[in-house]
């Protein structure tokens, strides 16, 4: 156990080293030059309100509410995006029918979307879960589409000539296990995506709980410190959401990709 | 049982903007026994290729028909199975698991599938691979592993469009061999396309060599030799020549 952590020690020195140098210049130039808690909270201040809203239990409601909204945009982006990507890739009347409607809805920013999501839903999580919905759904649908629209035709014809002949047959057993890398690729953009929307439509006042909530409420007392906090605190929610995402698709879903360029 | 019967088959593309047409096989006729092995031999864009995926059922044929043991040839079917030249396997099934895809169509569970396999994988030799992804292969795997998958449907006809094109000329030789013994094995005829004079003299039981475009036949060349057959020897030499002066004419009369 400690051996181990020598080692951890020595491997990831450099790494270590630039971290605790950046911050003891952060909290040098708060903390002797800057000298105002509003401009520039030091580090000492940032970690004292980290611990305040662990002791008050804040920051676990928060970070439900906010990975509440996520999800229940994540999952009606995957309910509505995924099937509708690939009616398009597969069908090419769906693809005429249904591409004007989404060449006009796409180009608008997911948070033109705030007042409907508010008109609509009311300030309730699911108006948050809303407007990530507007930002994660297009990239998926494209590149479900492009997916599908790119599935090799010797794949196709292998798998007919070897008694898979249906659409549905060959959409499941065919065509989505090829498209999946391009379908996990939409996937982790629209998760970028909609985790930035996700913090707009919190500070825009859809919710009154979340981690973007909380930025913006303690903006207005001033209290920057904290601010700052639930800042380092999204990036890191963010980079473990990805994170957790992509471990599981390279070992479960991409597994036969390695080796090849994706 | 597989008898094939090419009647009178004929291709035309048409291209969609002026309506203009491409003659690919013009009358095409001959008849395959039971068993037999066949290669079609033919310069390229002869429509040999064209011809091959009619019978697979993946192209419609303009006019004339071909049948199976007497029954018309309307799409594909796992009766006729077929081997591609660009690799085909499925990335994203494991060596048994494309094998077993054929079988798990007819709605075999999985665990049944890969118990009735096994022997296929060990009739290509790929026992140590069988749980390997095809990007773990190199290409002469993958062709074995691709004919395999073919097999499993236990299909009456072998269709083959030039399966070993992409491989070297090692390899190739060694993958001629080894399908010609699967083929004594099995009892299921083939319809082999190839651009290779040699391939064709080695493999086949007859050899039908195809004019340039429009395709039609030029001669059906009996190889009467015994297997397995020298790559050298003065009767395979004299054929091959023979064969070659046919193709030879053909780049002629372009």
């Amino acid at each position: 156990m400690k051996n181990n952590f020598i080692k951890t020690i020595k491997e990831n020195g450099i790494e270590a080293l630039s971290l605790i140098i950046v911050i003891a210049i952060w909290q040098l130039v708060a903390d002797r030059i800057v000298q105002n808690k509003l401009l520039l909270p030091s580090f000492y201040d940032v970690t004292t309100s980290f611990f305040s809203i662990i002791e008050s239990g804040l920051i676990f409601t928060d970070a439900l509410t906010s990975l509440l909204h996520f999800s229940i945009g994540i999952i009606a982006a995957f309910v509505i995006g995924i099937p509708l990507g690939i009616i398009m890739g597969w069908f090419k009347e769906a693809n005429r029918a249904i591409d004007p409607i989404i060449e006009i809805l796409r180009p608008i920013p997911p948070l033109a979307w705030i007042p409907f999501a508010i008109v609509w839903f009311g300030l309730t999580h699911q108006a948050a879960g809303f407007v990530v919905f507007a930002g994660m759904v297009f990239p998926i649908i494209v590149n479900t589409y492009t997916g599908f629209k790119n599935v090799p035709k010797v794949y196709v014809e292998a798998a007919k000539v070897l008694g898979c002949t249906r659409n549905l047959d060959l959409i499941r057993h065919i065509a989505i296990p090829s498209a999946m890398p391009s379908i996990v690729a939409g996937i982790r953009i629209s998760m970028g995506v909609g985790w930035m929307c996700l913090v707009a439509a919190e500070m825009f006042g859809v919710s009154n709980r979340g981690l973007g909530y909380q930025i913006w409420h303690n903006y207005y007392l001033h209290r920057m410190d904290f601010v700052l906090v639930y800042m380092i605190l999204l990036g890191f929610v963010g980079l473990l959401i990805d994170r957790f995402f992509r471990r599981y698709v390279d070992a479960k879903l991409l597994r036969w990709t390695s080796g090849t360029v994706v | 049982m597989g008898r094939v019967s090419v009647k009178n088959i004929s291709r035309i593309f048409t291209k969609k903007e002026d309506n203009s047409g491409t003659e690919a096989l013009h009358n095409v006729s001959f008849d395959v026994e039971d068993g037999e092995f066949i290669c079609l031999l033919g310069p390229s864009g002869c429509g040999k290729t064209t011809l091959l995926r009619i019978a697979a059922g993946l192209e419609t044929q303009t006019s004339g028909e071909i049948t199976l043991n007497g029954v018309p040839i309307t799409g594909p079917d796992p009766k006729r199975g077929m081997v591609f030249q660009q690799y085909s396997l499925f990335p994203w099934r494991t060596v048994i698991d494309n094998i077993t895809f054929g079988l798990e169509m007819q709605g075999i569970s999985k665990s049944e599938a890969r118990k009735h396999v096994e022997k296929y994988i060990e009739l290509v030799g790929l026992e140590q691979f069988k749980n390997s992804y095809p990007y773990e292969l190199s290409g002469g795997m993958q062709q074995r592993a691709a004919i395999a998958r073919a097999l499993a449907n236990e299909p009456e006809v072998l269709l083959m469009d030039e399966p070993f094109g992409a491989l070297d000329a090692q390899t190739r030789n060694v993958l001629q061999d080894e399908l010609l013994k699967i083929w004594e094995q099995k009892h299921v005829t083939f319809l082999f396309v190839t651009h290779s004079v040699d391939e064709a003299v080695v493999l086949s039981d007859r050899i039908v060599v195809m004019t340039a475009r429009p395709g039609r036949i030029k001669e059906i060349v009996k190889v009467d030799l015994p297997r397995p057959r020298s790559r050298t020897s003065p009767e395979v030499n004299h054929l091959r020549d023979r064969v070659l002066r046919l193709l030879e004419e053909e780049r002629f009369h372009r």
